[in-house]
């Protein structure tokens, strides 16, 4: 009998010889990272339960990327408990101002193809795109993981999302996965793993299997994750003949498997108020933006902005709508201005902001007022999530934001092609 | 723990997602007695003050998906909240509830079968009672039981440190 991705993860880093949905096993994570929402409460509680230090720490990273630049009067005490969590226990990757979070850990090679990552954050499964078994835990847990170096995991049962064929023009990896998010609902794959293949998958970037796996949590998934071929081995410096185990088992035990042609995709948009609540493009025409965001964990990396560079090119901004540009990393804003993007963007009139989680995290840098609509390409739209709860947040592409900024409403990209 | 306890219901409906319960401009405030006061705001900004110790709280399906933030059933235990019953939890906010000793009962019936208002009766690894109903609720892991039993996750790390409050 064959093995999921997720319980092959779970034997490597267990050692059991076979594991199967239910089954409760203990794991020890490769790495673990809390981020500055969390700082004070993962500090209290781990002095709380009498721990002296930590299990290891070159396996602990602490990041600040919701709360810099500060906002609010309360934020900067944040960030000492994290410079004070640093030194007082010996951790020396601790990360100020380089980035999201959830692209600092693939990128910098922190998380890596077989591994078992836990982070203080729901978004944590973005890993999973390059074969990491990674989620997200709550502090208490985290701080019984920086003592123990252990942590209990139930073993998913899981979901084959196998997409076949070649991408329509104008269509990305954020439309998959609005669709599948839309089809399986916001619990459909709730405790689950879901396990990505076909042959229009093997041909998606690394960085576009990031914005699927980041978005599994959006249906309750536990982690999303794609098997290691040679673009994952290269990304993350792995020999890619050591991870041929990290691949798909014809006869493993999926309670589902659900089949996409590619072909079929379309733009797609998230609307207001719910993630799942996902309609084509075509479905949700005149509706006005006053906002338009493109970064996060979700859609800031660097073909996320060569997409939008590309259809900003020359174009400018329509004059009411606010256009707010936030890179993923310092690197990928490094990048993005190396190629150029960032000018086209600026000259467009987009506000390019440092690399943080910016609006996402709904505490600065263009909050909406009552009535205002927002097109972003971020991972939730809930109900006061971006500013005031009667605001409306739809969720796209960054090439569907980055048409929609041009003229002011919801835009396939298409129709300005013509 | 009290095995078997009754408390009045606070009604809510599917995917109450953790910005609801507590949302981000809210959860860097230093202390829960004061960032209690927001929970529930973008649904209903009312109801942090009507909540008295030992109600229960019932919702739909998928209740406290969305974010990690431990806040979420922080608050909801500060506010003196008993248990909360929902058809189903999303994953991080049952462990963080579990972890902070809030007991959540999940019932795909009994939410269907209540109003704001009515009085449950709560006899844990067995069944719920309400208007005179009675609705049958699985036994919870061992694992899990224990650390309620503790009194959360701290309380059980404190235990395996032999600190002795």
């Amino acid at each position: 009998m064959g093995h999921t991705l997720a319980e092959k993860i779970l034997m490597h880093n267990t050692g059991v010889a076979s594991c199967k949905p239910g089954d409760i096993v203990i794991t020890k994570p490769n790495k673990v990272m809390f981020h500055d929402i969390y700082t004070p409460f993962v500090y209290e509680k781990f002095k709380e339960m009498g721990f002296q230090k930590v299990w290891d720490k070159n396996k602990v990273a602490i990041m600040f990327d919701h709360l810099l630049p500060t906002c609010l009067k309360d934020d900067p005490r944040h960030l000492r408990y994290g410079y004070k969590f640093a030194d007082e226990f010996g951790i020396d990757c601790l990360h100020e101002s380089d980035g999201i979070s959830h692209q600092l850990m693939p990128e910098l090679r922190y998380a890596k193809p077989g591994d078992v990552v836990y982070v203080t954050d729901s978004h944590t499964t973005t890993y999973g795109a390059i074969g990491c078994f990674s989620t997200g835990v709550g502090y208490t847990e985290m701080a019984a993981i920086l003592g123990t170096g252990e942590m209990w995991a139930r073993v998913p049962s899981a979901i084959k999302i196998q997409i076949d064929g070649e991408l329509p023009d104008n269509v990305y990896a954020k439309d998959i996965i609005l669709c599948i998010l839309g089809d399986l609902k916001a619990d459909g794959g709730t405790y689950k793993s879901l396990e990505f293949c076909g042959t229009a998958v093997d041909a998606l970037s690394v960085d576009s299997r990031l914005t699927i796996s980041n978005m599994v949590v959006e249906c309750g998934g536990k982690v999303g994750l794609f098997a290691v071929d040679r673009k994952t081995a290269e990304y993350s410096g792995v020999d890619y003949e050591a991870f041929k185990w990290l691949s798909f088992d014809e006869d493993a035990n999926y309670e589902q498997v659900l089949h996409y042609d590619a072909a079929s995709f379309v733009p797609y948009i998230a609307c207001h108020p719910y993630v799942d609540n996902v309609h084509p493009i075509t479905e949700v025409t005149d509706v006005a933006v006053n906002e338009v965001f493109i970064g996060s964990c979700t859609n800031g990396r660097l073909e996320d902005l060569a997409a939008a560079a590309e259809i900003l090119k020359g174009k400018k901004v329509n004059p009411f709508v606010k256009f707010i540009v936030t890179p993923a990393s310092r690197s990928i804003f490094k990048e993005a201005i190396a190629a150029g993007y960032i000018e086209t963007l600026i000259k467009a009139g987009a506000m390019v902001t440092h690399p943080y989680c910016s609006l996402c995290q709904g505490r600065s840098g263009g909050l909406l007022a009552d009535n205002e609509v927002l097109l972003g390409t971020n991972n939730r739209n809930f109900l006061g999530r971006m500013g005031s709860a009667k605001a409306k947040t739809y969720l796209s592409s960054p090439a569907v934001a980055a048409a929609s900024a041009i003229t002011g409403k919801i835009t396939d990209p298409k129709t300005l092609q013509a | 723990m009290q095995r078997v306890f009754k408390g009045k219901v606070w009604k809510f409906g599917d995917d109450i997602d953790t910005d609801i319960i507590i949302p981000t401009q809210h959860v860097t405030i230093e202390t829960m007695e004061e960032m209690k006061w927001h929970a529930f705001e973008p649904l209903r900004p009312e109801l942090a003050k009507l909540i008295t110790p030992g109600d229960i709280l019932v919702g739909g399906k998928n209740f406290g998906c969305g974010s990690s933030r431990e806040q979420a059933p922080e608050v909801i235990c500060a506010l003196g909240v008993k248990c909360v019953i929902a058809k189903s939890f999303a994953r991080i906010f049952f462990r963080n509830a579990i972890n902070n000793g809030l007991l959540l009962i999940e019932s795909p019936e009994l939410p269907d079968h209540c109003e704001e208002g009515d009085i449950v009766t709560v006899e844990i690894n067995s069944k719920l009672v309400c208007n005179g109903r009675e609705f049958a609720i699985p036994a919870m892991p061992d694992n899990l039981f224990t650390i309620i039993e503790d009194g959360g996750l701290v309380k059980s790390m404190k235990k395996r440190n032999n600190i002795i409050d």
